[in-house]
């Protein structure tokens, strides 16, 4: 069954989302959407590396994207530049590096827009194999953080007073976040992994009143918007990373309509 | 280890300087268990930096805190909370450790709360959300108890009933607790030692002793020692940038 392309590319898809969801939602939550983009834009670079040396592109975008995190946690103690002029330096310097680098490497051909906007023809076993792996444990790990996380992400000081080593648990979801690029770029593509957390995390805010909900409802977002995208992909010969962002762009605006609907039911 | 089983916080000599400015100095205190200890002073006298100094919410301290417990509730004096979380009262409530229902339940019920379990903590009032705060603290049963400002934007009647709460929990719950207060009237007739915070400990001891003292006097009014709660301030010493303190 999983000769055919695309019930692996749905079969990979569908695993990224169930990571996706919760991961999301916490994106939302602490502001990090930019954060994201930063360490998907070293993926680039991550990948390249992964050609030269001839090794696995989820493990080398792994570890160049951690390091990269732990480049901007540096850069923010030791630098007086707000936050967000540091993250973009990193994002766009490690693009423009990793776009260098791949001039450089004219005996392998690549198919960049394949890298910046997923290929759904590109996805291999292994990297079912990667996904179904390396989601299940993204999502442990959560799990296991998930009380410190949630905490210090509703108030700081709340958490470190009562003794939940909120600090920990932020070091560790931005490996998380590292470990969520390293398995969907391949699928979604570096230049639309971040709208894969944020847009079905952003529709899932609409349409809940708790975190679990949010969460629940982010996830089921990220499904659908993975089958209602890769068969458009199919149909009409789309790469698949746009098309599952404007699948799940189409479920926002849905949700946007029932805001609507219960704002005139309050009136 | 403390030889004294029932210490739980032991402050000695903290301080806290931030770009070369002493926010507070030189506090020595301890908290034991059962016991309620008050933190008074005017504004900006340090009072909440060493509610959260005895935390360990600040890392790079001067002096030293042993801290024996931890299991804590805290009340902060300020708390932003992002609204863009879809965040109810119950939510909110098990936000640092699992709690049964009824353990819930009946930490709302004795803050009066108990009928906004449901609601979008976005949606209540300011008075609303500090019982809330109050009761997300108690609820976990802890054994030190941190009140910074307990009861700022709760109405009179509901203001006397929350303080005579918070007297009951430490005697049920044998906790300590460490209370920030502007309340004179309160603290002297509820605590059992009080420290008089002006950027460095002013004077200290029991309520009856602070309000003798000459240095509580000149920081807070000759009528302040009579208990009153009339709240007046002056000076004896100014404070230099760097943090000295010099006498008029």
């Amino acid at each position: 069954m999983l000769d055919d392309f695309f019930i692996r590319a749905l079969v990979a898809g569908l695993g990224i989302a169930f990571v996706t969801g919760p991961l999301g939602c916490f994106v939302i939550w602490r502001r990090l959407s930019y954060f994201g983009d930063t360490l998907a834009h070293s993926a680039l670079l991550g990948v390249t590396l992964a050609y030269t040396l001839e090794f696995n592109i989820a493990i080398s975008v792994f570890i160049i994207s951690s390091l990269i995190a732990l480049i901007l946690i540096q850069l923010q103690k030791k630098t007086n530049l707000p936050g967000d002029a540091l993250l973009g330096l990193l994002a766009h310097s490690s693009l423009a590096v990793g776009l260098v680098v791949i001039g450089f490497l004219t005996f392998i051909r690549f198919d960049i827009m394949g890298l910046l906007f997923g290929d759904i023809l590109a996805v291999t076993v292994d990297d079912i194999l990667i996904i179904w792996i390396g989601g299940p444990l993204i999502l442990l790990v959560l799990k296991l953080i998930w009380k410190p996380l949630f905490a210090s992400t509703v108030n700081y000081e709340l958490a470190e007073a009562e003794g939940l080593n909120p600090d920990r648990a932020k070091a560790i979801f931005t490996i998380l976040m590292a470990g969520i690029i390293a398995i969907s770029i391949k699928m979604v593509g570096l230049l639309l992994i971040t709208g894969m957390l944020i847009i079905p995390a952003a529709m899932a805010r609409n349409i809940s009143s708790s975190p679990q909900s949010m969460v629940i409802y982010s996830v089921l977002g990220g499904l659908l918007s993975v089958i209602l995208g890769l068969f458009t992909s199919l149909q009409f010969n789309t790469s698949s990373g746009p098309s599952i962002i404007a699948a799940s762009l189409f479920l926002f605006i849905l949700s946007l309509v029932k805001i609507k609907q219960s704002i005139k039911l309050k009136n | 280890m403390s030889l004294n089983q029932n210490i739980l916080v032991k402050l000695k000599q903290a301080g806290l300087r931030i770009n070369g400015k002493w926010l507070v100095k030189g506090v020595s205190l301890q908290i034991e268990k059962g016991k309620i200890v008050t933190l008074i002073g005017p504004n900006g006298s340090g009072k909440s930096t060493t509610a959260k100094i005895a935390l360990g919410i600040y890392k790079k301290i001067d002096g030293e805190v042993e801290k024996y417990t931890n299991k804590v509730g805290y009340v902060p004096q300020k708390i932003s909370i992002d609204w863009t979380l879809p965040l109810r009262v119950n939510d909110f409530m098990v936000l640092t450790e699992n709690l049964k229902d009824e353990a819930i339940n009946e930490a709302l019920s004795l803050t009066g709360v108990i009928h906004l379990k449901d609601k979008n903590l976005g949606d209540l009032s300011g008075g609303e959300f500090q019982r809330v705060l109050l009761a997300r603290a108690i609820s976990k049963k802890p054994d030190l108890l941190v009140l910074d400002e307990p009861v700022q934007g709760v109405d009179f009647t509901g203001e006397i009933a929350l303080y005579e709460l918070i007297k009951k929990i430490s005697d049920e719950l044998n906790c300590g607790i460490l209370l920030i207060s502007h309340d004179l009237h309160t603290v002297m007739s509820a605590t059992d030692h009080v420290v008089c915070l002006n950027g460095h400990v002013c004077c200290s001891g029991s309520p009856l002793d602070v309000a003798k003292n000459n240095e509580y006097k000149a920081l807070f009014g000759e009528q302040a020692s009579q208990i009153l709660t009339r709240y007046k301030h002056s000076h004896d010493h100014i404070h230099t940038n760097e943090g000295e303190i010099k006498k008029n």
